[in-house]
């Protein structure tokens, strides 16, 4: 309702300005109206204002609502449709028409398209272009590389390119056309015909021919595809397993690892049901792979891996396991084997003194009975050889008390030795059956067989601690040496005594070491008797050998000119044989001679001294002369008193002194009787090199290469002609026409271009590269 | 010229040098212009002493030549050289016994070898590396080359050997001359010349020709061989010296005054003025240069090709008449009456080397042709050899009761000395070695004191100028047997002289490059190198040449690290800095090692010395 009249009050509101104006525009002159009216408006337009206030309504303020005489365009509403204005709607003309469809779509064409970007300015556009160019030629002239670099680097290039064919007619083409005329080769053709040799077209004998039949060209091509075939698996089965062991997942190897223990043990059980014996034989292997194992000692906690899981043992649970697992794997391949356990047990039970006396030696030697160990059992055999051979000379006097008469030689160490083991089994034996306490019967039985139990006993021990000692050295060092020249040191002392017996094995092992210091010391230290002097002796030759030489070339070095001059030389008595006349005639001139002769001496032995001195002195001088002068800088007065007689200080002299450095040593530093001028020759040196060429980096190099000469003087010609060769040979007469791809075996086609990139990427500089990177991206 | 011999043959060979017990000695003369038979097989290697007795042969049997080749085992020079032997059969399946090139012994291969392997070359770069490959595989093929036709020279020298303990000294010329062809006895002669005194001589170099000059103004040059004469003049005046220069057409005399040049008619072309007063002569045949030594104390040196004084040294020792060359670098040997010779080089004024040879003054001195020793006799009537490849040592001496003149060494290495009318003649054991003053040659008496000694080149020849005229004496194996026909051919025509006068004018060698080591010259001038280097450096600023520091490469994986590059670059740093302390270190070591005195050990007691 009041929106109503309010709507109401506004039009007479209205209405009555209209009215108001109306007069307005007729009766200018009007005055008592127009004070009214104005008032009126005013009253309106503060109305107006106030009603403004009201958001609702202040839109539709500007709503035309009734025509007027002055439309401003700048108010055209849009309020009836309420929806915006679209361009096409100006065109909608009162009825459609079909001819404006075509522009509607243009100009729907229009607005979807976006803006055009600026043109980029000239320099950057022929940049691009040339960028590209540049990648496009570059890749063409990179096929000419490799025939460049051949260029340079051949000897000889001879122009025109063109190569002609060597005409060489086929050897059957020329014997085809040849008959054999004369009688000598009419007969030689007779022969070669008796022996089927061929003479013309084939050239292949009957057993070539045959040979060559021998497959069929179809049963070769099978053969060649099956091989293909057979290569193409293998190298399949290669690239898979090259693959698997590259895996690193520790998971995959476990599983792996324990599928193929699975299925090792399945077969083995398998084998086990059909063929007993291979299995026995398979077993073996296993035992062997223990062997190893246990020998080897892998998997004890001395491992870096094994170390690694020690530290992390404390925290980690997993790494406490992995320990565990190995330990008791160590555990279970160390274990020594049932049979020998046993024994020991039993032995270490009944008898301590025995057991000092034969601990590892004997078991060690049951074990070579027992196990398959070849290595095992020859080391231990010549390690007892050789102790066998050092201690021989010893034992000797003691068996042939014993009445033990053994033939010399070289198998007398080797029997001794298995008698000595054999007698360890016996008693070993024996003290097996008597258990307890029978320390009398096997010493009778003994008796049987020996005179003395008591001293072989004693002599036993003595041998086996030995051995045990020579043993274990040996393995410790490992080492191959040769048993002969150790054989040999030891045999010049066997008068020795039981004491010194026993500290054999150090010695030998310092005796060892000596050889292998120097051989010639050893033969040295043979003759000397006592092992301590010849250590000593070995440490002081070797310091005084090298000395003596160096002492003795300083001294030759420099002659004595004294010397140089006067050694007596032997004069000759008879120069020309004389005949018997000519002798007459020397007599008779001999006399004047003689005298002559004298007063030469005499006054040669006054010039000599002076001669020397002079030449000595010249020398002096020359090497003074040679000497770099060394620079003195000193100002006398600056800083302190100068005048006559007053001199810089020494210090001051010292401090300004630049001293010349020091040249090469002279030529003739050790030639007292030589004085060589070390002035250079300017004139020579001004026909020399005195500047590198490119790839030579030091005039050594360089001056190998000229060393050879060239002339045909000091050459033969043919060599000379080689050597001498032009470097390039053009024929005359002839157009020398560019290279060209055909030239150098390439076809010219775009296709036979990439080809040759391919071939040699290496050729195209990473710059090349990068552009042609750049090209693909844009 | 005799056939290349057969290496196949069977047959013994006819002569050898051993030594069997026979009656009378047995003398071997041998002569290259003697034809001999051909086919001559080889014999057994030189240095084995063959000791099997041998078939009687005539006394006087003429001394085959021995071939060349080495009978040894010949190894092949290089496995590759054997080819494929299926490759080599032929058509009608016939194999080639021998295939590829024929072996060449390697001792004759590493004669020729002149590149300098001993010294290790610094690293090189690839391309540097190809380079010397490049110069080692030429040196070899061409040095292979030389060695194969070592062949050709067929000829073998001469020699004389006594019998069982005879000493060879003790045949005379009349021996010899029984011994040997009839035209080898003709190259024995005496020129009977008492009238114009003591007479000086020289052969050219071909060996063709003989000049020589009394000191009475007699002067003349024949061809010793045919004997005919070319010249004969008395030019009035005392003649020092005589020599031919370059070829037999001109001669140089020293008289009393000055030098003459004389054609060979005997016609005066030159008189030197500024060469007066000369007492020696010597011509070095590359150079085209007469050295002559003067009484003023002048070594003069003379192009004779141009005519033009090149050098005048004062040797400031008086008057000089000791005087010979080295044939091997134009080294002028100078004696002086202080004991010294002085080498001398005209490009140099002060002598290359002076050599304190003698107590008394040097008497004459004389060089072999290899350049390798030099005999000196002085007035302390000695006899030395000394070694010239650098050490100028005495290898042996020998006192002598009158001293010993005009020595002259032969091209094989002969040694020949006067002593008053006797002439001596001393042999080495091989080719290289001195010859050695233990025991004469040979020795011959003549009439009267001897004056000039020279021997014949290509020829064994000797020819002694004495008193009473001129000897020729037979020496076996004093010339080389093979001569270069293109270089100094004794059987040239006068066309060929012409032309190889033009040739050796073309090849004629400055004379500025005379010194003492003639392969110095391939060597690069280190000095002018050095100076280039560093006014270059001066003029850029910069080394162009030094190293480029150390840049790390870039690693991935985040292993390229600032940190991570900053550390490599002080490891190499350091490294670097390492290495040169550990050079200094060496180098003070070095010199404190230099330093020490050797003899005197300190010793405990020495704090007690006051």
């Amino acid at each position: 309702m009041t929106a109503n009249r309010l709507a109401e009050s506004l039009l007479a509101l209205s209405q009555q300005e209209e009215l108001a104006d109306l007069p307005k525009d007729y009766l200018l002159s009007e005055s008592e109206d127009e004070g009214d009216n104005d008032g009126e408006r005013k009253h309106q337009k503060l109305l107006e204002a106030i009603s403004s206030l009201d958001g609702k309504n202040r839109r539709k303020l500007a709503e035309r609502s009734e025509a007027s005489l002055k439309v401003s365009e700048f108010n055209v509403s849009s309020e009836g449709s309420g929806e915006k204005l679209v361009l096409a709607d100006l065109l909608e003309p009162v009825k459609t028409s079909s001819s404006l469809a075509t522009v509607k779509k243009q100009l729907s064409r229009v607005k979807s398209k976006k803006t055009v970007e600026l043109p980029l300015n000239k320099e950057e556009i022929e940049r691009i272009h040339r960028e590209v160019a540049f990648n496009k030629t570059a890749q063409v002239l990179s096929k000419w590389d490799p025939v460049v670099l051949k260029n340079r680097q051949a000897e000889q290039l001879v122009f025109p390119l063109e190569k002609e064919e060597p005409a060489i007619a086929p050897i059957e083409h020329v014997l085809s056309g040849w008959k054999a005329r004369t009688p000598l080769e009419q007969e030689i053709f007779n022969l070669l015909h008796k022996n089927k040799q061929p003479v013309t077209d084939p050239l292949l004998t009957p057993v070539e021919k045959a040979s060559l039949r021998a497959m069929s060209l179809e049963e070769a091509k099978m053969r060649r595809a099956e091989l293909q075939r057979a290569r193409a698996l293998q190298s399949y089965y290669e690239a898979k397993a090259r693959r698997e062991k590259k895996i690193k997942s520790k998971k995959y190897h476990k599983v792996v690892k324990k599928g193929k223990a699975k299925k090792a043990l399945k077969e083995f059980e398998q084998l086990r049901k059909v063929n007993p014996a291979a299995a026995l034989e398979e077993l073996e292997k296993i035992e062997k792979a223990r062997m190893m194992e246990r020998m080897s000692l892998k998997h004890q906690n001395s491992g870096k891996w094994a170390k690694s899981k020690a530290i992390m043992a404390k925290y980690d649970l997993e790494a406490r396991q992995a320990m565990q697992e190995q330990l008791s794997k160590n555990k279970e391949l160390t274990q020594k084997l049932q049979v020998a356990s046993e024994s020991e047990e039993e032995e270490g039970g009944t008898e301590d003194v025995e057991e000092l006396l034969v601990p590892d030696v004997v078991n060690e030697v049951q074990m070579n009975a027992d196990g398959p160990n070849p290595w095992m059992l020859r080391s231990c055999t010549s390690d007892t050889k050789e102790a066998a051979t050092q201690e021989d000379p010893e034992q000797l006097p003691e068996l042939e008390a014993h009445g033990v008469s053994e033939s010399e030689g070289e198998e007398r160490p080797v029997a001794e030795e298995e008698i000595l083991l054999r007698e360890f089994e016996e008693r070993r034996s024996l003290r097996k059956r008597s258990e307890l306490s029978q320390d009398a019967e096997p010493a009778g039985s003994q008796e049987t067989k020996d005179s003395g139990s008591q001293e072989v006993l004693s002599e036993l021990r003595v041998l086996s601690q030995k051995l045990k000692e020579n043993h274990q050295s040996r393995k410790q060092k490992a080492s191959s040496e040769g048993t002969i020249p150790q054989v040999q040191r030891e045999e010049p002392a066997p008068e020795e005594e039981e004491p010194l017996l026993l500290q054999r094995p150090e010695r030998v092992q310092t005796l060892e070491e000596l050889e292998e210091l120097g051989k010639e010391e050893c033969f040295q230290n043979k003759e000397l008797p006592r092992p301590v002097l010849e250590g000593q002796q070995s440490e002081r030759t070797p310091n005084n050998r090298p000395d003596a030489p160096k002492e003795k070339k300083k001294k030759e070095q420099m002659i004595d000119l004294q010397n140089l001059l006067t050694t007596q030389s032997p004069s000759v008595k008879s120069l020309a044989v004389p005949t018997i006349e000519e002798l007459l005639s020397l007599v008779s001139s001999q006399e004047d001679e003689e005298e002559r002769n004298h007063r030469q001496m005499i006054k040669e032995a006054f010039a000599g001294d002076d001669v020397i001195r002079d030449f000595l002195k010249e020398k002096r001088e020359a090497v003074e002369a040679s000497k770099p002068k060394d620079v003195d800088l000193t100002l006398p007065g600056w800083g302190e008193w100068g005048g006559v007689g007053l001199k810089p200080s020494a210090k001051k002299r010292r401090r300004f002194l630049i001293k010349a450095p020091e040249g090469p040593p002279r030529k003739d530093k050790n030639l007292p009787n030589v004085i060589i001028n070390e002035k250079r020759n300017i004139h020579a040196a001004a026909h020399q090199v005195r500047v590198l060429p490119y790839p030579f980096t030091h005039h050594w190099q360089f001056e190998r290469t000229i060393q050879t000469p060239i002339g045909s003087t000091w050459n033969t010609q043919r060599a000379f002609q080689k050597l001498t060769t032009p470097k390039v040979v053009t024929k005359p007469g002839h157009i020398i026409n560019p290279i060209k791809a055909e030239d150098v075996g390439y076809r010219s086609s775009s296709r036979s271009d990439l080809s040759v990139i391919q071939r040699n990427p290496k050729r195209i500089t990473t710059r090349h590269k990068k552009q042609l990177k750049k090209c693909s991206v844009d | 010229m005799e056939t290349a011999p057969k290496p196949g043959k069977d047959v013994p060979p006819k002569k050898d040098k051993l030594q069997t017990k026979r009656k009378k000695p047995r003398r071997y003369w041998e002569e290259e212009t003697v034809p001999t038979t051909a086919g001559a097989s080889p014999g057994p290697p030189r240095n084995k002493k063959n000791r099997e007795l041998r078939p009687q042969r005539p006394k006087n049997a003429y001394i085959l030549k021995k071939s060349r080749i080495s009978k040894k085992p010949q190894v092949p020079k290089k496995p590759r050289e054997w080819k494929n032997p299926e490759s080599q059969r032929g058509l009608s399946g016939a194999q080639d016994p021998f295939p590829g090139p024929a072996p060449v012994p390697v001792e004759v291969v590493q004669k020729f070898c002149r590149i300098d392997k001993s010294r290790k070359l610094p690293h090189s770069k690839a391309k540097t590396r190809s380079r010397l490959e490049v110069a080692e595989a030429k040196e070899e093929e061409t040095s292979i080359k030389a060695a194969r036709s070592e062949l050709l020279l067929a000829e073998e020298p001469g020699f004389l050997e006594g019998e069982d303990g005879e000493d060879t000294a003790k045949i005379c010329q009349a021996d010899i001359v029984e011994a040997v062809d009839i035209a080898s006895a003709a190259k024995h002669f005496d020129l009977n010349l008492r009238q114009f005194g003591p007479y000086r001589l020289n052969y050219s170099r071909t060996g063709r020709h003989l000049a020589f000059g009394g000191r009475r103004g007699h002067v003349a040059a024949l061809d010793w061989v045919t004997k005919k004469l070319m010249c004969e003049i008395n030019v009035m005046e005392a003649v020092r010296d005589i020599r031919f220069l370059h070829s037999e057409a001109l001669l140089a005399v020293a008289q009393n005054r000055w030098l003459h040049i004389y054609d060979n008619q005997g016609i005066e072309l030159h008189c030197i003025r500024r060469c007066d007063r000369v007492t020696r002569l010597e011509f070095l045949p590359f150079h085209f240069l007469l050295a002559t030594a003067s009484e003023t104390g002048f070594l003069t040196y003379l192009d004779v090709s141009v005519g033009k004084i090149v050098a005048a040294l004062n040797a400031r020792a008086g008057r000089l008449d000791v005087m010979s060359q080295n044939p091997y670098n134009a080294v002028i040997h100078l004696g002086h009456s202080n004991g010294t010779v002085s080498l001398w080089s005209p490009a140099m004024k002060e002598p290359l080397a002076k050599i304190l040879c003698h107590r008394g003054g040097v008497r004459a001195v004389a060089v072999d042709s290899t350049g390798t020793y030099m005999a000196t006799s002085g007035l302390d009537h000695q006899l030395k050899i000394f070694d010239l490849r650098g050490t100028y040592q005495p290898l042996s001496t020998r006192t002598l009761p009158h001293g010993a003149g005009h020595p002259a060494f032969s091209q094989r290495g002969l040694l020949v000395a006067g002593m008053g009318d006797v002439v001596n003649i001393w042999a080495g054991q091989g080719k290289a070695s001195p010859p050695s003053l233990e025991q004469p040659y040979l020795t011959h008496r003549l009439s009267g004191p001897v004056h000039g000694l020279q021997f014949c080149p290509f020829e064994d020849v000797l020819g002694v100028g004495h008193t009473g005229g001129i000897t020729s004496m037979l020496v076996p194996g004093a010339g080389e047997p093979n001569f270069d026909g293109l270089e100094s051919n004794p059987y040239r025509s006068r066309k060929q002289r012409q032309e190889w006068e033009v040739k050796a004018l073309l090849e004629k060698v400055p004379a500025e490059l005379i010194c003492l080591d003639p392969r110095a010259l391939a060597e690069v001038d280190v000095i002018s190198l050095e100076q280039g280097k560093k006014e270059q450096i001066e003029r850029l600023g910069y080394d162009p040449q030094a190293k480029a520091p150390f840049q790390p490469k870039p690693k991935q994986k985040g292993r390229s690290s600032t940190a991570s590059l900053v550390k490599r670059k002080r490891k190499v740093m350091d490294e670097e800095h390492r290495d040169k302390v550990r050079q200094s270190l060496q180098q003070q070591h070095h010199k404190e090692a230099k330093a020490k005195p050797t003899g005197a050990r300190p010793s405990a007691l020495d704090r007690f010395v006051r």
